[in-house]
């Protein structure tokens, strides 16, 4: 499964992405903003997206909107300091599929994954 | 200061470095800073805007951010690999997400990150502005947050019309 990781710290992409090799995943491209991200959307064609809300050149709220015009399926996960009721509203309208607030253990990012992709399948399946 | 102000970080510190690091932290007795306060080696800087707005610093000496760094990111880094500042960043910025969500009825947003590397830098504060400094202690060594915020003098739109209007 090919896999887009959006944040603009090294550091936390990393984390995500021991976390996303632990569960076996290893098609893995990453971007450092928004506009890095639509850049790299075309070529790779991911199949899950893992997006932060906070970063410079564009932001992940800004790079949900530009997707969703020309992508409606791919499942996307905002991992993202933004805890407020209204930011997760806000996201889930511009068109995530899931949310996980930093700061995340290992077992909840893995289980926020699974759920996504379950329910990603399952709306391709119906 | 209202203590109010001061209780979302102190929950957060914990909360992130817990989460993040399984690292235990102490706290100490919050005071307030006094010019020109103690220096530190590596320092996170976020900004806060909206209805709340000042800065937030979290202050380490060179060998505790080391330790946390390594902790945190899962290898040693040397101070000038550029990803030794990413990390602290991104601490800061967990740090201020989760207390900005604390605040309630609020509207605050925060900066992206910037870190100060440089042995003994003094961080200065704007004088109408109290900088409370809580002390923290884990087992990679001791460091300090420092909130210095105040409420904004022209509120932004309520939270509730706000959201009415999205």
């Amino acid at each position: 499964m090919r896999i887009l990781l959006i944040d603009d710290s090294r550091t936390m992409r990393n984390i995500q992405k021991a976390v996303l090799t632990q569960l076996g995943y290893s098609e893995i491209c990453e971007a450092c903003d928004g506009q890095d991200a639509l850049s790299k959307v075309g070529a790779f064609r991911p199949e899950l997206i893992l997006v932060d809300w906070n970063m410079p050149n564009m932001d992940g709220l800004a790079f949900i909107k530009a997707f969703r015009q020309t992508n409606r399926t791919t499942p996307m996960i905002m991992v993202t300091t933004e805890a407020e009721r209204s930011r997760v509203i806000e996201a889930i309208k511009a068109g995530v599929n899931n949310y996980v607030v930093k700061p995340f253990t290992p077992d909840l990012l893995s289980q926020r994954i699974a759920e996504t992709l379950a329910k990603a399948g399952a709306a391709k399946v119906a | 200061m209202d203590a109010s102000y001061i209780k979302p970080f102190v929950a957060s510190i914990q909360n992130v470095f817990a989460t993040m690091m399984q690292l235990p932290v102490s706290l100490g007795t919050p005071h307030l800073k006094t010019k020109p306060g103690a220096s530190s080696d590596v320092t996170g800087i976020i900004g806060l805007s909206g209805d709340v707005i000042g800065t937030v610093a979290l202050a380490f000496s060179e060998a505790t951010a080391s330790r946390v760094v390594a902790l945190f990111g899962g290898q040693q880094l040397a101070t000038d690999n550029p990803d030794f500042a990413d990390a602290i960043g991104e601490l800061v910025n967990m740090v201020c997400g989760g207390a900005k969500a604390m605040f309630t009825n609020k509207r605050v947003s925060i900066s992206c990150p910037s870190v100060v590397l440089g042995a003994g830098h003094l961080v200065a504060t704007p004088q109408d502005t109290p900088c409370v400094v809580i002390p923290c202690t884990s087992d990679c060594g001791d460091f300090a947050i420092e909130v210095a915020i105040r409420e904004a003098a022209v509120p932004t739109k309520p939270v509730a019309a706000a959201a009415a209007q999205a």
